[in-house]
């Protein structure tokens, strides 16, 4: 187990190391160079070439890369050009929001999906497992940001049930010790801003979790239907189990490995989201810093979000990997 | 490997809950026939398919047929003088699902959207598929360290969720309509190619190539037309549904203004944007195209999956 993970991790640092020179590359094929980039289209030639000097535009590809590579390593990822703070500041300040928004929205999904799945694959071919299938099959294909709409509509604008916009209303007072709202009020004890945190995520949680509750319904289904009419539940039944604990032992376990591996691969599909459903509700998490660094042409901003981004992505990867292990005994022997 | 989009599309492959339930009409006739006959014949019987293939159909007929079914053209503001700052005419007889904020006439609008997303889409597929292919190809046929080298590549592109990568590649190239179809044609790149490179490592590996090679077949017959039929199948079926995935994030790109163009653009993502301001005055203005966008996606999926059923030979035989 422990060999799996180091060596995961040990592959990590190739990919990470192969982004860094895309993303280098990057910034340096746009037109007009990265000090056009920072300065915009109408900067002098003077200014130009200062900046140049200043960032060591004109040194060497190979030592500006390394000298760039030797400054992420200790944490600097360059200034943002819109708000003149650094990139790292940045996206801690606005981690925790998308990290709230990301894990209530996989919690719906999970919560709903797999009990969803399950339930149809039970009753296969009846009228919930119709339902289930057509449901799963409009939640891929709705677009996230008009899901959000539509919810912003109904639920906010007309019933006004919920917020419509930000992480906490304008006049609520309250301490942030952690940047989790939710949590933040829970450890102070400001039960109404911990409440207020938590009525601003339920809508976009609910637009950014449909497809992946969407997935998540499928592959359950799926999976276990193929597990119901294996060879070895047969037998097991045959050796007289009970039928509670076939199903709890045999084929929920069994069904769930292929499931494990889909919630993993909804992670990307979640960060992706994250930056149509924060635009809509107007929440200040990373997903609408980044839309607003794109047409500031904020490419420190790019470059470092998106790097984060990776990491993020490839440790969930490695911890399905693990629970894959946890899962299935198989693995582990490995 | 957890990301490998070939084996979760596997297991995707008896989701609908159609896929084992039509096989047994799948006689002795099939023997002989060849897998594209019998999956047009499996196709017809399967209802998904027909509802997915009509509504493919429709948003390709108006996609094509815009300048004679729109009533006005995709810039034109006809009703610009009815328009108050607190008032938004509604559907009448002269514009049939009223106007929009600007004094478009919103089916006019819809209808040339229709054909944006349809340009958007295939080109930006084909492009991916294209792009994917050579890719795919180059690492199934060369193998060794091309394969590493390229698959490496394939991995890394992987490594950032797709939309990401789409919205900074169309922020390098800049807010255009040609910025959005290069973005999510290169997003599809690392797709194709994986699906390819795999089906055609898999099928060289199967024991009917081997039977066929020792029948005396030439490597040339066996790989034309055994091994490259049976690889294309689901390569053909990931781009429909690729089709889909395409007109959703074209909407996207365009939704978050990487399309370019005013806000008058007739493009469904961008008229979602322009809508967002008047969700209280005129919600129609979202609906419309939100669900245009919906629909188009559940046919080319609703298709897809009903394509990979039938072409999957799993099922054929059984």
């Amino acid at each position: 187990m422990a060999r799996l993970v180091l060596q995961r991790l040990a592959l990590l640092i190739p990919t990470l190391l192969g982004l860094s020179v895309l993303l280098f590359l990057w910034v340096r094929a746009l037109p007009g160079g990265p000090a056009t980039a920072l300065l915009g289209e109408r900067a002098t030639p003077e200014a130009v070439e200062r900046i140049n000097r200043l960032y060591g535009f004109d040194r060497p590809l190979l030592e500006q890369y390394v000298t760039w590579l030797g400054q992420l390593l200790q944490g600097n990822f360059g200034v943002s050009t819109r708000t003149a703070r650094p990139v790292l500041d940045e996206f801690l300040a606005r981690f925790p929001a998308t990290i709230e928004l990301t894990a209530l929205a996989l919690l719906i999904a999970v919560g709903v999906g797999i009990p969803l799945g399950y339930v149809a694959a039970r009753y296969q071919g009846r009228f919930l497992d119709h339902t289930t299938v057509v449901v799963s099959l409009l939640g891929v294909t709705i677009p996230v940001f008009f899901l959000a709409f539509l919810l912003k509509w109904l639920f906010a604008v007309q019933a006004g049930w919920f917020p419509s916009a930000g992480r906490q209303s304008a006049d609520m007072v309250a301490t942030h010790p952690t940047g989790f709202y939710v949590l933040d009020g829970l450890l102070t004890r400001e039960w109404d801003a911990s409440w207020d945190a938590l009525t601003h995520l339920v809508l976009p949680a609910l637009a950014l979790g449909s497809i992946p509750l969407a997935i998540i319904a499928r592959i359950t289904r799926a999976s276990v239907i193929e597990v119901q009419n294996a060879d070895y539940v047969r037998t097991a039944r045959a050796k007289g189990l009970s039928a509670s604990r076939l199903r709890r032992r045999v084929v929920l376990r069994n069904a769930m490995l292929p499931v494990s591996t889909t919630i993993g691969l909804q992670v990307g599909l979640l960060l992706s989201g994250a930056v149509l459903t924060e635009t809509v509700f107007a929440f200040n998490g990373i997903g609408s810093f980044l839309a607003n660094a794109v047409f500031n042409l904020d490419y420190a901003v790019l470059q470092g979000f998106i790097l984060f981004i990776a990491v993020v992505y490839a440790l969930v990867n490695l911890a399905v990997d693990v629970s894959y292990g946890l899962i299935d005994p198989r693995m582990r022997a490995r | 490997m957890t990301t490998d989009p070939a084996a979760q599309a596997a297991l995707q492959d008896d989701v609908l809950g159609t896929s084992r339930s039509h096989q047994a009409d799948d006689g002795p006739g099939d023997e002989g026939a060849s897998i594209w006959r019998v999956a047009a014949r499996r196709l017809r019987r399967n209802p998904g398919a027909i509802i997915g293939a009509v509504i493919v159909l429709v948003f390709v007929l108006v996609a094509v047929l815009a300048p004679v079914l729109a009533p006005y053209g995709p810039q034109a503001l006809p009703g610009r003088s009815e328009i108050r700052p607190t008032f938004i005419p509604g559907p009448s007889s002269e514009y049939l699902l009223g106007l929009d904020r600007y004094g478009g006439d919103l089916l006019s609008k819809l209808i040339w959207g229709a054909r944006a997303s349809l340009v958007i889409g295939v080109l930006s597929t084909l492009l991916g598929l294209a792009g994917g292919a050579l890719v795919g190809l180059l690492a199934g046929a060369f193998g060794g360290w091309v394969d590493t080298l390229t698959m490496r590549f394939v991995d890394l592109m992987l490594s950032v969720p797709s939309l990401l990568l789409a919205v900074s590649i169309a922020a390098v190239i800049g807010q255009s309509p040609v910025a959005v179809v290069v973005a999510i044609g290169v997003v599809q790149v690392p797709i194709f190619a994986r699906l390819l490179r795999g089906t055609m490592l898999a099928q060289r590996g199967q024991d009917y190539v081997l039977a066929a090679r020792s029948l005396g077949l030439s490597r040339r017959t066996v790989t034309m037309s055994h091994v490259l039929p049976n690889s294309l199948g689901p390569v053909i079926v990931q781009a429909t549904l690729m089709l889909a995935t395409a007109v959703i994030e074209a909407a996207a790109l365009s939704f978050l203004g990487l399309g370019g163009g005013s806000p008058t653009t007739a493009e469904w993502g961008r008229m979602l944007t322009a809508a967002q301001n008047e969700l209280e005055v005129a919600p129609r203005l979202a609906l419309w195209p939100g669900a245009l966008i919906a629909i188009t996606a559940l046919g080319f999926t609703l298709f897809g999956e009903a394509l990979r059923e039938a072409l999957d030979p799993k099922t054929r035989t059984r």
